[in-house]
């Protein structure tokens, strides 16, 4: 045994890394532990009929799963999977992704545009500043949490604030914002909207690296703002943009508190707020059925992953990394 | 010439503040709403009260089945102490190792642990949870607070690689001369310099811990182990119906105290934490 017997080289290798890795251990055991098994574990769990409450008699049901997900697409509704037994497209599910996929075409724009127009307006010297960007910040702050949601359940209903502010200026017969599948959705979005914070101050980074001088040289060149705003200030801004569509696009993706408070846990009016992870939560702690839920959760694993990809590579044609000279 | 410049600059105030206004009126009519007679609050969209009145919030204090928003403040601020100690260790740790040291695979395990930034949480959720379950840790925060020791955050590491990367390399080697080893270098100079993101990483492990309401909603099964978010809740009823508004209004305002104070006391380590909240939204 010892040093004396192994090959020297060995003893280096294993001296020069054994401080790093221990420093190292606790990430890489919970990288191992609570993101690689439970993927591999999810991914299995998918193609069986796991039920939380009886897990002994899980059988594997190959996409089992994946068919009463998407059956609906093709006119299924029920079908025997590779265990024998009958299964049931779920009638819910194409419901919940095509609300998500409104959020998230529709808040994530919103947000961006909305975010880069308050950053221009405080792009300036002004006194004061430092304390507007707190005030437009405290949204974001505050915006995650259950008491904003159950304030935003509050100002949207029939006879909410926002009710009562319509009807003072003229709308005498306003819908009732929450209760309505027409408007519940944009509820949503306008409260994601109105959490632009985070977006805006990384705007405002992005805009503050852009050099005064581009603006001078290109109003003596005679061009007014509107053209200054698309020649000089977009083009520069696209590393940011893209930085924020993707983050905003992910977290969007994965919304789930607001519309489990506002719609009292469940999916609101006909469905009208039934996220993908609130559909997947009822799924799989509700009724139990985790294998479903699993099949869900990898689903929206490649959805996240196909749209991030297709923004990153459609990046070579709008994204501008000018050399900055 | 110089009172058109006034006006522009006058103007450009206004725009802000008004729009500032508008932002935060939803909060401000929160704040006082909790103070109004519980019939006031439904037919009454102005901020200036007509009767004032704290009867909300000793309704609202009262709470959930027996359990008062005593106890789940102190859940909450006791699970958010051992979440922010958790952090610190684990990520801090983490961000030496790939901020500082040289070790083998260091680059690959740097891009796994970038990747892993952008899964969503959602498909290691049903795993996660049966293996809990089978540790008999649902219904205590050992699900919520365990992760953290093990740098499930890790945004932290990625918040404090950036800082420690940044720090100048002079005195790890002064301290090597002096005989110090890495954990020396680690905990005699990399922790006190770092301090200022560490502190973000305290700041935000609060706030997101504070307003998480997911992973509560998952592993806190009882009232009496309930937090703050979880509890504010239980006003709204399975239906979406709430009986107790002013109550809902003012535990809800009451919840919004921490991260304010928080938020307006340490401003200067917020902005550093910006770019990772866009990460986490």
């Amino acid at each position: 045994m010892g040093g004396r017997f192994m090959p020297h080289r060995v003893t280096k290798f294993l001296r020069a890394n054994a401080v790093p890795y221990i420093f190292l251990l606790p990430w890489l055991i919970g990288f191992l532990a609570l993101t690689v098994y439970p993927m591999i574990s999810s991914l299995y769990l998918g193609f069986t009929d796991y039920d939380f409450t009886k897990p002994d008699s899980t059988s594997w049901i190959g996409f089992g799963n994946y068919i009463s997900m998407f059956g609906q697409l093709f006119g299924v509704s029920e079908f025997t999977a590779s265990s024998g037994k009958i299964l049931r497209v779920d009638p819910y599910y194409l419901k919940s992704l095509s609300v998500t996929f409104t959020y998230v075409f529709v808040s994530v724009p919103l947000k961006l545009i909305f975010a880069l127009a308050v950053a221009m307006l405080m792009n300036r010297k002004l006194r004061l500043m430092a304390f507007y960007r707190a005030v437009y910040y405290i949204p974001t702050l505050l915006g995650g949490s259950v008491a904003i949601a159950v304030l935003w359940r509050k100002l949207f209903e029939k006879d909410g604030l926002i009710n009562g502010i319509l009807k003072a200026v003229g709308f005498m017969d306003p819908p009732g914002w929450i209760t309505n599948p027409k408007y519940a959705l944009s509820v949503l979005v306008l409260l994601t909207v109105w959490q632009f914070g985070s977006s805006m101050i990384i705007f405002l980074a992005g805009l503050k690296q852009i050099p005064e001088e581009y603006y001078e040289a290109a109003a003596v060149d005679g061009a007014n703002k509107f053209r200054q705003f698309f020649a000089i200030t977009m083009p520069a801004l696209t590393p940011v943009i893209l930085f924020n569509l993707v983050m905003q696009m992910i977290s969007a993706f994965q919304a789930f508190t607001q519309a489990y408070i506002i719609g009292g846990g469940k999916g609101g009016v006909l469905n009208s707020t039934l996220f993908y992870t609130l559909h997947l939560y009822i799924k799989g702690w509700t009724y139990h059925e985790m294998g479903y839920a699993s099949a869900m959760a990898w689903v929206l694993l490649i959805i996240i992953g196909v749209i991030t990809g297709i923004v990153f590579c459609s990046s070579d044609i709008w994204v501008s990394y000018g050399s900055g000279e | 010439m110089k009172s058109k410049h006034f006006f522009r600059f006058a103007f450009t105030h206004l725009c802000i503040a008004a729009l500032g206004l508008v932002m935060l009126y939803p909060v401000i009519w929160m704040i006082v709403s909790s103070f109004k007679p519980n019939n006031m609050i439904f037919s009454d969209s102005g901020i200036i009260p007509k009767a004032v009145t704290i009867e909300n919030y000793i309704s609202g204090w009262k709470g959930y089945s027996g359990v008062s928003f005593a106890k789940f403040f102190l859940n909450s601020l006791l699970m958010c102490a051992a979440a922010i100690a958790a952090n610190l260790v684990s990520c801090s740790m983490a961000a030496y190792a790939f901020g500082r040291l040289r070790f083998f695979g260091k680059n690959f395990w740097f891009a796994v642990m970038m990747t892993s930034l952008m899964l969503p949480a959602h498909v290691t959720l049903g795993p996660r949870y049966i293996m809990f379950n089978s540790f008999n840790w649902v219904g205590t925060y050992l699900p919520i607070i365990a992760p953290k020791f093990l740098a499930a955050d890790a945004f932290f590491v990625f918040l404090l690689v950036q800082f420690i990367r940044g720090l100048p390399r002079d005195l790890d080697e002064a301290a090597i001369i002096d005989g110090c080893g890495l954990a020396g270098i680690f905990l005699r100079i990399i922790v006190p310099l770092a301090k200022p993101a560490l502190v973000t990483t305290a700041l935000f492990t609060f706030l997101w811990t504070w307003d998480d309401f997911f992973n509560q909603l998952l592993y806190l099964t009882s009232p009496a182990t309930f937090t703050v978010s979880r509890a504010l809740r239980t006003f709204i009823g399975d239906a979406g119906a709430v009986s107790n508004w002013g109550g809902a209004l003012a535990m809800s305002t009451l919840a919004m105290i921490p991260s304010f104070a928080l938020f307006f006391s340490l401003q200067k380590y917020f902005v550093r934490g910006i770019a990772i909240s866009g990460i986490k939204g």
